[in-house]
Order: structure tokens, then C-alpha cells, then sequence
């Protein structure tokens, strides 16, 4: 995901700079052995230098962990993951072990990036590179600390949680666990056990955040977490909008994802996380490809709060997510706005939980899934009304494109209501892309692909809108790529 | 001691049961048990049952119904009017003094199960089992083991029933708690016509635990109505499984009235076999007190070219609770398939609850599937507009109902079943508003 | 300019062109006229080449090239615009988009340079007013929501922005108003040029009235009938099909 057109301004203007960070605590490069022991989650905490509670909170997930069954509800399929198999840590990349030049880079990472407009210096970064022209350091920890004092001035904190830990450790305690907990699910429940690193996040009262906050300019975040951990605090009053994802596909050699992102919104804040996700898909039979387990809950605990979740969800062989909203203040607003793609043998099972509590509470689900090749694609969600959660409103609107006739789109929506003043509306529609859509679009000069990637742009126009503009052109290209091949 | 657990005594041996001559029959109960033994009683673990708990059947032990217990005096039996013929069972025993088969046109017949079994046994051994053949249910097994009461429908090639044929299960007015089992076997042949009418009532104050199975056939171009009333008493847990199959160009229409039981569940399984089949299944559901009412459906487009729809209205009142489980699967080839489901609950209540879930599960691509389903009160606007022209609040709410239900009761396609049928749900309205009628007349 | 030789063409097995000859010089609006099941709409599809549309003897040469085998956004790159007699709806896609998306893809095609994002938007606007049509249309997702009328319309303005070189109309009356099918007509009439010819199916005279022909065939049971001057049309008016057509039409 290229920079904002400010951050590339900021960049330009550093020249030659090193920046020191030491808040990093020295990182021997070496890895833990395979494998997953309590041993191994005590080396995780002593390696990150963590205090004491932590690592009881470590301890106590593990053990939780080794006794939950693997979740079997979703339509997914896959062999059972062997935990032992992975390294639950590594150090960062040393600089000797990345490609020398593009040259060296795989050509069809390369062509994906020109298809996205991705320039040739963040595609060296994106592929790793090494050795990239002294005069313009484009070092994400240099770009990183231009940002960290425009923030710092506002009084925003956006760091990782491991320095999160040693600057308001708090505030980490007094948040972590309390949206997602330990024992939520089994994926969740490992997270909390060997999680590395992850954004924390904490606006104060009364702030807007002066810039989108992206994970692109988070620290180290070369090592690409697998089980990243993710926590925004937006206390009274403020704003902050949240970019994680990338439209470049990342590869990555651990195969299992299983990330935790927990959001507090406090009176009259208001949250906005925006996902774009591309991690490889795998081979046209989906080996080797990426599983993404993610859990993400947002919590409106104020009055008047909201958090809104936008994702493009066009990569990985599995996903398996529910960012979902727990409306417990008054007039609370949550919001649910996907796209998912899948094209030759992805499964996606995502989809999304409305829990309303509070008075007035409002939900809004739009989801668009998008099914071609031999895919498989399911929208699973909740919404669920209880007794005091007067005057609660949802809106569902969810729409299934098939393209070819291998694929499957399902729909499962959960709707319970225990209030009679609650209103739920709940539409779903499923359709195709018309040989009337296409030859139209054809007569007027449109190639066939370009035809495709037009009609389901506009089939997914209302989720488009709700990404920041950056992000929602790359996404519209997304959206093309991910549909190569599926007509004709 | 018994072998189930809820059902005092021996459910097999030692009991008189229909058709007990029959080997293949035995084998067939024998087997049900060992089926249901597997898994017993479905627990809220699966899936299919998350919202449904059959907590009655924890808590007590039923008779298996004998004979005795049903010479009771009955002083109205429910009718839609106007019908070919009658069946009357009372706990699951017949009633020759109410029913009457004698004025059937030819080429349907029209008993009861037992009869059958004794007239025809080879007809049904080759018809039981035949639709329902894949199905793994518990309650279905269950009913395998233990039918002791139900009817067979059978209409031969091109035959048509001009009127309908009617069915009534009494349950209750027994000292004790009892349970009985009808297992329904209906079969039109090619291009013949039925209507079939049911009506589940109760009456007293025994508990009683009616499990039916019904297997339809409905064969190509054949035409099929099936109404049914469950209006079981307060003590009463109800439940139907349903296995449907309807062949090429073949058209089921069916409706489901829901205003009684403490539990009830109906599940209905359709199979749309054959190019051009059609299935409209449709509900309306009342419920108040305690009570708990479970619609779960599966709608399986197996071939190309079907359609299918569904629209099911409910309203619940005081701590009430309403299931509605809806699920329409397309299968791989099965192109043009058209399938709509509606789903809208009105909760008159802060204590009752509606639990939905309209799924849709499509593996083919040139389809149009949708569903739509929403819950919420009653207008508020609508109720002021109404008490604004003088109508006091009681009756403005029931008209609001009644509005609102009368749309669903639209898709019944036989005027004289909708009249009929609509006048029960008007009588469920709280204030019996007879006003109503006359309301209706003058609007 | 087009040239068609002995076309035969069959949809879904049958065969519904048998053996159907024209030749449309630059510059030319010729008419075609004929009853239901002529073959009208499958001359349109298969002059634009809709796949399931399968020629099985004959040529199509536009400009001296055989157009037989081309896909058809390479025959729009050609110059080859179909008005449809049912535009369809592509929800979510502005009509501004989707025309800018049309126009540079031809321009590719043709090896030539895109057209600047705000010059297209300034020669969209201006087209769109004499076109008597609102910037509202501009916004709106393609055919959502327009009436018949406003559909047609759209169709013409797309017309005058692709510019294109050969301009079938396929039953653009049908479905409208005098006042609509003045604009429509007016809009088809702004467009008459040497360069530019086109082919106006229609059902009835009427539209003649307003786009005037320079030739008048009448094409029944898969072929070209008669061939007359406007006249033809008026003559067709008043005595109907049969008499054209010979056996029963």
C-alpha cells in the first residue's frame, strides 16, 4: 500500500538521516526452537523483557489453549494444523537475507505490484531489498519518527505494545483482555499466549488524530507478525482512523495467521479500522497458501461512540474473521462494510457479530462477497438484540455475485431479538454477472476483463466509499487482479 | 425401566401395535430404536436444534397410548367445512363415530395407516422409508420405532380430489401424560390433484407428546395443497418432520397456521426433484405465555429450472419465543434456480424473542436467490392514524395484526381454507374482537 | 463503407438469416423495416458480435476488413456502436465512469492517448446539455432506475461522445413518446456526417419521419425483400407487411 500523498512529501524531505531508537530492546538474532511449550511462551515474555503479570496472562492462555477443541462450525476445510511445526519466534530480518535488487524478486510479485501503481521504490521496500540507496533512505523507522512527533504533540501514543509495555504499561493492563478474552476461541486463545508485537494505540480526550495511522510505519514491522496483537483506546471525545493491510501481496513463510485486534471506544469517540488484505492465496489448488484467523471486537463502551470496520478481504487461502461490535453506550453506532473476494480454491467464512445493549443502539451490515473459480465463500453473522436494548436498530444488506459455476456463495445470518422495539432488517440477494452486463460494456470498446472488473466495482461501490480515497483506489485495482481469469 | 428414557415401558415388546405381523415393519421399529439410542433426544449441540430444547421431555415420562383413553366425549371436532372426507384420531386412536371415508371418488384412497397395513401391506412397505430414505433425524427415528396412529393419502395417475380431504388429531383430556405417534404416508401419482387439510388440537389439562412423521410424494406434473393447523393445548409438545419430494413440473403448495402448543417444532425437509417443480411453503405463527414455536426448513434445488418461495409471518406475545430457521440450497448444476424466503416477526412484547436464521447455500451461478427478514412492532403511526378515526386501541392493535398476518395467509390458494383459517387467527387476537368481522365487511 | 455478403446466421440452432445481402456507403442512413421475428435484433447482435449469435456462411467487411472473427470491444474500437432496444442496468457504475472507461479503452486500443480526466468531464457536460439531458444522469449508476425514455437517451449521448463510425439503432422508438423521440432524433440527426453512417431499425414509419433515410429495406424471413427510397416507408404504412413479404409473413 503506497504512503499517503503527504507521508511521500515527508519522506522526500529526509535525507540521509539515522535514526536511534532505544526503545528497542536488543534483539539477539536468533529463534526459538520449533514448537510450542510453556517453555517456549516463557522465552517469548524474558525475550521482550515483559513484566511479571504478563507473563501469568501468557501462562494461563497457554494452558486454556492446550484444553479447547478446534473450532468446526465454519464452512472451511483443511488438513489440522500441526502447532509444533512453527517457530513461535524470530528475530527481524537481518539485512543479508533479503533480495539484492528487483532483479532478483519473483517477476510475477513484480507484475502485481506495476498492476497496483505500487512505485519502485516502496515495491523494493515491499519485497525487501537490500542495500537501497543511501541518499534516499526510505526507512519505515525514519518515516516512523517524523510521524511519532506530530503525534506525540497531539499527545496521541502509536507505538508497538512491546514499548507500549514500558511507557504506560497501565493502560495495557487496564485494556488488554477486556474486549477479546483469553478464552474467547482457540485462535484467540494462542494469540494471547505467544503473541510478538502489534500496534497499541491511545488518543486522548478531545483529539482528533492529526493523520490516518497505518501499520505500514509501524516498527519493525518488516517481521510481518503472526500473531500480531492489536489494541486502540479513543478515549472521550476523540477520533482516529486505522489503516492495516497492504494490497501488495505479502508472502510470508509462517503459514498460519491468527491475529487479535481489540477496540474501546469511549463517550463520543469514534474509531475507524480499515483492512485491505492480500497475504498469498496459495497455488490454483490452494497449497501453501496463507490461513487467516482473525479475531477483532470492538467495544462502544460510551455514550455516543462508534466504531466502524471496513475490510477488502482478497488474499489468503483461508479466512476465518468476525470484526464485530459490542454496543453497550447509549445511542452507540456500529458499523460492518466487506468486500470478499475469492477466486480458484480460497474459503472464506467472515462475516460479522452486532451485540445490542445500550439504548437506541444503531448497526449497519453491508457485505459483498465475490465468488469465482473453485472458491468457496461464506457471510456468517450475528445480530442480536437483548431485552433492554430499546429502540435498537439494525440495517443488513448482503449480496453474493457468483461468477462461473464451480464456486459457492452461502449465506448464514443469526438474528435474535428479545426486544420489541428493536427493528432488524435483514436483505440478502445472490446474482451473477449477466452475458447482457458484458456484451453492453463490450459494444461500447470495454475489454471482457476490464468489463468484469467494472460491474463488480460497481457491485461493491457502497463499500468502497466508506474506505479512506488511498486505499479505496488500490482497492478498486485489487479488485480487478484478484478476478484475472474467472470469465471467459 | 425403559429403553427410552422419557416414554414409560417397553416402547416395542409386549405392546399392541399396528401392523405388528409385519416383519419388515418390526425391523423397521427395531432399527429406529438402535438409531435413536445412538444419539437420543436432540440436545441445543446441533446446529439444527440451537434454538429448540425439549425441555418438556426431560421432565416427564409419557404413556405410550393403549387402547382406553379415547372414548371421550367430543363435542366439536374442527372442520374447514365442505370436505370429501374425514379422519378423526384421539390420542392417536381412530374415531370411526367422527370420521367418514365413504364418498371418495375412485382411484384415491384415504385411511388410515392401519387399515392400510392390514388391506395393502406391500403398497406401503414399498412407499415407508421411500422419500425420507437419507434422512438422519432423531425424531424421525424415534417415530420409526413407536408409530402407532396416521393416514395414508393416495391418488392414482391423472386422478383428481376436487374437495379436501381432512385430518384431526385430538390430544389430551387423559389422567395421565401420554404420547402418540402418527406417521403419514401421501402419494399423488402423475398429474392427479389433492388438498389435504390437518388439524392438531388439544384439549384439558394432561400433558401429551404428539411426534408425526408425514413423507410426501408429489409426482411430475401432479398438484398438491397441504394445510395445517397446529393448535395443540398449553401442555402439549408438538413435533412434525416433514420429507417432501416433488417431481418434474410438479407444484406443492403448503401452509403452516402455528397458534397452539407449549413446544412445537416443525421441520420441513423439500426436495425439488425434477425440472420445473415449484414449492411454496408458507406459515403463520401466534404465539403468547410461555409457548415456543419452531419453523426449521430445508429447500434442496437439486436440478435445474425450480423455483421455490417462502413467506412466514409470526407474532409473539408476553415471554413467547419464536424459531424460524429457513434454509434454501442450490445445488451445482441446478441453473435458473429461483428461491425467495421472507421472514418478519412482530414482537408485542419486551419478554419475547425471535430467534431467525434464512440461509442460503449456492453452488450454481445463474440463479436468482434472495431473503429478507426483519422484526419489530407495530406501527405506532399506523395505530395513532387508526385510534385518530374513533377505532379504540384494542381493536386498532388487532386490525394492525391482523393486517400484518393477513398477507402471509394470502398465499393459501384455497379461498375456503384462508377464510377459514384467518377466522382462527382473528379468534387468537386478544379482546376477541368480533368487531373485526364486521370490520372486514364494511372496509 | 459496410458490406454484407449472403450472411447466414442462426441463434440457439436455428437459423434465422438466410442468405441476407447489403451495402452501406459512408455517409448513408439506410432503414431497416420488418415484422416480429424478422431477424431485425439478430442482425444488430450479429453486426456487434454477441457470442451465441454464430455465422455460418457469409461476410461482414467494414472499411475493407472482414469483421467475422474480431471480439466486440475490438469492433467498437472499429467505429461500431449498437444502440440497444433494452439498454441493461449495471448498478453501482456511475454513467461518467463507465463512459470515461469506454472512451480510453478505444483509445488504447487504437494506440492513441487517453483523454485528460477534466477535458472529459468539460466535453461530457457540454454534450449532455445539448442532449437536453441533466448532470444528474451523469452521476446515476448506468440505466438504474431511468425511465425508457431516459434510457434511450442515454444511449444517443453515449453515441455522441464514442463517436463511432457505423451507428446501428436498434429499435430506438420503441417504448417512446413524440417528445422523447424528437430529442432521440434530434440527437441521431447532430451526428449525420460524410464519415458517419447508420443502420435505423424500426417497427414502424414514424421514426423516418424524423431521422429521413436515404434507403428503406424491408427485411422478412431472414432476408433483405425490397429496397426502396423513403417512400418505401409510407407505402409500407399504409398497406402493412404482407403485401411485401409475399406468403404470410
Amino acid at each position: 500500500m503506497p504512503a499517503t500523498a503527504e507521508t511521500a512529501d515527508q519522506v522526500q524531505s529526509i535525507e540521509g538521516e539515522k535514526y536511534k531508537y532505544g526503545f528497542i530492546t536488543e534483539i539477539e538474532s536468533d529463534m526459538a526452537p520449533k514448537g510450542l511449550s510453556e517453555d517456549i511462551v516463557r522465552f517469548i515474555s524474558a525475550k521482550k523483557n515483559e513484566p511479571e503479570w504478563l507473563l501469568d496472562w501468557r501462562l494461563k492462555a497457554y494452558r486454556r489453549w492446550l484444553e479447547m477443541p478446534e473450532p468446526k462450525w465454519a464452512k472451511v476445510d483443511f488438513p489440522p494444523i500441526d502447532y509444533q511445526q512453527y517457530h513461535y519466534y524470530s528475530a527481524p530480518k537481518s539485512q543479508e537475507d533479503g533480495p539484492q535488487s528487483l532483479e532478483d524478486v519473483d517477476p510475477e510479485l513484480l507484475a502485481t505490484y506495476e498492476k497496483l501503481g505500487i512505485p519502485i521504490r516502496e515495491q523494493e521496500m515491499l519485497a525487501g531489498v537490500q542495500n537501497v540507496a543511501v541518499d534516499y533512505v526510505f526507512d519505515s523507522v525514519s518515516v516512523a519518527t517524523t510521524f511519532k512527533k506530530k503525534l506525540e504533540a497531539a499527545g496521541v501514543i502509536f507505538c508497538p505494545i512491546s514499548e507500549a509495555l514500558e511507557r504506560c504499561p497501565d493502560l495495557v493492563r487496564k485494556y488488554l483482555g477486556t474486549v477479546v478474552p483469553m478464552a474467547d476461541n482457540k485462535h484467540s486463545c494462542l494469540n494471547s499466549a505467544v503473541f510478538t508485537d502489534g500496534s497499541f494505540v491511545y488518543i486522548p480526550p478531545g483529539v482528533k488524530c492529526p493523520m490516518e495511522l497505518s501499520t505500514y510505519f509501524r516498527i519493525n514491522e518488516q517481521n510481518t507478525g503472526q500473531f500480531e496483537r492489536t489494541l486502540i483506546i479513543a478515549d472521550k471525545g476523540s477520533y482516529v482512523s486505522y489503516l492495516e493491510g497492504c494490497t501488495a501481496p505479502m508472502r510470508d513463510e509462517n503459514q498460519l495467521h491468527a491475529a487479535v485486534v481489540e477496540l474501546i471506544a469511549l463517550d463520543d469517540a469514534e474509531i475507524k479500522y480499515s483492512t485491505v488484505q492480500n497475504w498469498y492465496p496459495g497455488d490454483a489448488d490452494g497449497k501453501g497458501g496463507i490461513y487467516n484467523f482473525v479475531t477483532k471486537r470492538g467495544a462502544c463502551r460510551g455514550k455516543n461512540s462508534k466504531i466502524s470496520w471496513t475490510q477488502v478481504e482478497t488474499g489468503s487461502a483461508i479466512t476465518w474473521k468476525y470484526p464485530s461490535c459490542i454496543l453497550q453506550g447509549d445511542n452507540s453506532v456500529g458499523e460492518f462494510y466487506s468486500i470478499a473476494i475469492t477466486n480458484n480454491a480460497q474459503q472464506a467464512d467472515t462475516g460479522t457479530k452486532m451485540i445490542h445493549i445500550g439504548k437506541n443502539t444503531t448497526s449497519r451490515i453491508i457485505s459483498k462477497g465475490i465468488s469465482a473459480g473453485k472458491s468457496d465463500q461464506t457471510y456468517r453473522g450475528l445480530v442480536k438484540i437483548s431485552a433492554k436494548a430499546e429502540g435498537a436498530r439494525n440495517y443488513t444488506q448482503c449480496d453474493s455475485l457468483l461468477i462461473g459455476d464451480k464456486c459457492g456463495a452461502h449465506t448464514v445470518p443469526y438474528i435474535e431479538s428479545r426486544n420489541k422495539a428493536a427493528i432488524v432488517e435483514h436483505e440478502a440477494t445472490t446474482s451473477t454477472i449477466s452475458e447482457d452486463q458484458l456484451f453492453y460494456l463490450r459494444q461500447r470498446g470495454i475489454p471482457q476483463e476490464a468489463a468484469v472488473a467494472l460491474v463488480v466495482n460497481g457491485f461493491c461501490r457502497e463499500v468502497l466509499q466508506q474506505l479512506p480515497m488511498e486505499f479505496a483506489v488500490e482497492a478498486q485495482k485489487l479488485v480487478g487482479i484478484s478476478l484475472e481469469g474467472s470469465v471467459g | 425401566m425403559s429403553i427410552l428414557p422419557f416414554i414409560e415401558g417397553e416402547p416395542i415388546a409386549g405392546r399392541q401395535l399396528i401392523g405388528q405381523d409385519l416383519a419388515w415393519l418390526t425391523t423397521r421399529r427395531q432399527a429406529g430404536i438402535e438409531r435413536f439410542q445412538k444419539t437420543g433426544l436432540p440436545t441445543q449441540k446441533l446446529e439444527s436444534w440451537k434454538y429448540t430444547r425439549l425441555r418438556p421431555l426431560d421432565d416427564t415420562r409419557y404413556l405410550p397410548v393403549d387402547a382406553g383413553g379415547t372414548d371421550i366425549s367430543i363435542d366439536t371436532v374442527p372442520s374447514v367445512g365442505d370436505v370429501a372426507a374425514r379422519l378423526v384420531f384421539v390420542n392417536g386412536r381412530l374415531r370411526a363415530d367422527l370420521s367418514d371415508i365413504s364418498e371418495l371418488p375412485e382411484g384415491v384412497r384415504f385411511d388410515t395407516l392401519e387399515n392400510v397395513l392390514a388391506e395393502d401391506p406391500l403398497w406401503v412397505e414399498a412407499n415407508m422409508g421411500s422419500v425420507a430414505k437419507d434422512a438422519d433425524q432423531a425424531m424421525l427415528a424415534l417415530n420409526d420405532a413407536m408409530m402407532d396412529s396416521g393416514f395414508v393419502l393416495h391418488v392414482q395417475k391423472g386422478k383428481a380430489l376436487t374437495k379436501p380431504v381432512e385430518v384431526v388429531f385430538i390430544g389430551g383430556l387423559t389422567d395421565q401424560a401420554i404420547a402418540y405417534f402418527p406417521r403419514n404416508l401421501i402419494v399423488l401419482e402423475e398429474a392427479s390433484q389433492a388438498t389435504l387439510v390437518k388439524h392438531h388440537v388439544g384439549h384439558g389439562r394432561a400433558e401429551y407428546f404428539a411426534n408425526s412423521v408425514s413423507e410426501i410424494a408429489v409426482g411430475d406434473a401432479a398438484n398438491f395443497k397441504h394445510y395445517k393447523v397446529q393448535a395443540e393445548s398449553i401442555h402439549a409438545t408438538h413435533v412434525a418432520t416433514v420429507h417432501t419430494r416433488i417431481g418434474r413440473d410438479a407444484n406443492y403448495e403448503g401452509f403452516g397456521l402455528s397458534i397452539g402448543g407449549l413446544l412445537s417444532r416443525t421441520e420441513t425437509n423439500i426436495t425439488l426433484a425434477g425440472q420445473g417443480a415449484n414449492a411454496g411453503l408458507h406459515g403463520a405463527y401466534m404465539m403468547r405465555g410461555n409457548e415456543h414455536c419452531d419453523n426449521t426448513s430445508y429447500i434442496d434445488m437439486a436440478v435445474p429450472n425450480t423455483t421455490c418461495n417462502q413467506v412466514f409471518k409470526g407474532v409473539l406475545d408476553d415471554a413467547s419465543r419464536g424459531v424460524f430457521q429457513g434454509k434454501i440450497h442450490v445445488a451445482r448444476d441446478a441453473q435458473k434456480a429461483d428461491g425467495r424466503m421472507l421472514n418478519k416477526t412482530l414482537l408485542l412484547s419486551n419478554d419475547a424473542e425471535i430467534d431467525s436464521k434464512p440461509e442460503l447455500e449456492i453452488y450454481a451461478d445463474d440463479v436468482q436467490c434472495a431473503h429478507g427478514m426483519t422484526t419489530g412492532q407495530l406501527d405506532t403511526t399506523a395505530l395513532f392514524y387508526l385510534r385518530s378515526r374513533g377505532i379504540p386501541e384494542a381493536l386498532a392493535r388487532n386490525m394492525l395484526v391482523q393486517s400484518f398476518l393477513g398477507d402471509a395467509l394470502e398465499e393459501i390458494s384455497d379461498e375456503n381454507v384462508r377464510e377459514v383459517f384467518l377466522d382462527r387467527v382473528v379468534h387468537w387476537l386478544p379482546a376477541h374482537c368480533f368487531l373485526a368481522g364486521e370490520w372486514k365487511e364494511s372496509a | 463503407m459496410l458490406e454484407i455478403k449472403d450472411l447466414h446466421a442462426t441463434v440457439g440452432g436455428t437459423e434465422i438469416l438466410k442468405g441476407l445481402h447489403l451495402v452501406v456507403e459512408p455517409g448513408e442512413v439506410h432503414a431497416i423495416m420488418g415484422p416480429n421475428g424478422s431477424g431485425k435484433s439478430t442482425l444488430s447482435y450479429v453486426l456487434a458480435g454477441r457470442e451465441g449469435y454464430d455465422v455460418t456462411g457469409g461476410r461482414i467487411i467494414y472499411n475493407g476488413e472482414d469483421l467475422t472473427n474480431l471480439e466486440p470491444e475490438e469492433r467498437a474500437a472499429k467505429g461500431i456502436f449498437l444502440a440497444f432496444q433494452y439498454p441493461v442496468e449495471i448498478p453501482g457504475v456511475p454513467n461518467s465512469t463507465f463512459l470515461n472507461e469506454a472512451l480510453n479503452a478505444v483509445r488504447r486500443y487504437r494506440g492513441e492517448e487517453e483523454m485528460d480526466k477534466i477535458e472529459f468531464i468539460k466535453m461530457l457536460r457540454a454534450k449532455t446539455k445539448e442532449l437536453s439531458m441533466s448532470d444528474e444522469m451523469l452521476k446515476r449508476a448506468v440505466n438504474v432506475g431511468f425511465s425508457g425514455g431516459e434510457k434511450k437517451r442515454n444511449e444517443v449521448l453515449q453515441m455522441a461522445i464514442l463517436e463511432p463510425t457505423l451507428a446501428i439503432l436498434d429499435e430506438t422508438d420503441s417504448g417512446l413518446d413524440i417528445d422523447a423521440l424528437k430529442i432521440v432524433a434530434d440527437g441521431v440527426n447532430a451526428l449525420r456526417s460524410p464519415e458517419r453512417s447508420s443502420l435505423v431499425i424500426t417497427h414502424y414509419q414514424r421514426l423516418l419521419d424524423y431521422i429521413v433515410p436515404d434507403k428503406v429495406h424491408i427485411l422478412a424471413k431472414g432476408r433483405i425483400q425490397h429496397t426502396g427510397g423513403k417512400e418505401l416507408a409510407h407505402e409500407l404504412e399504409a398497406k402493412g407487411y404482407a403485401d411485401f413479404v409475399g406468403e404470410a409473413a
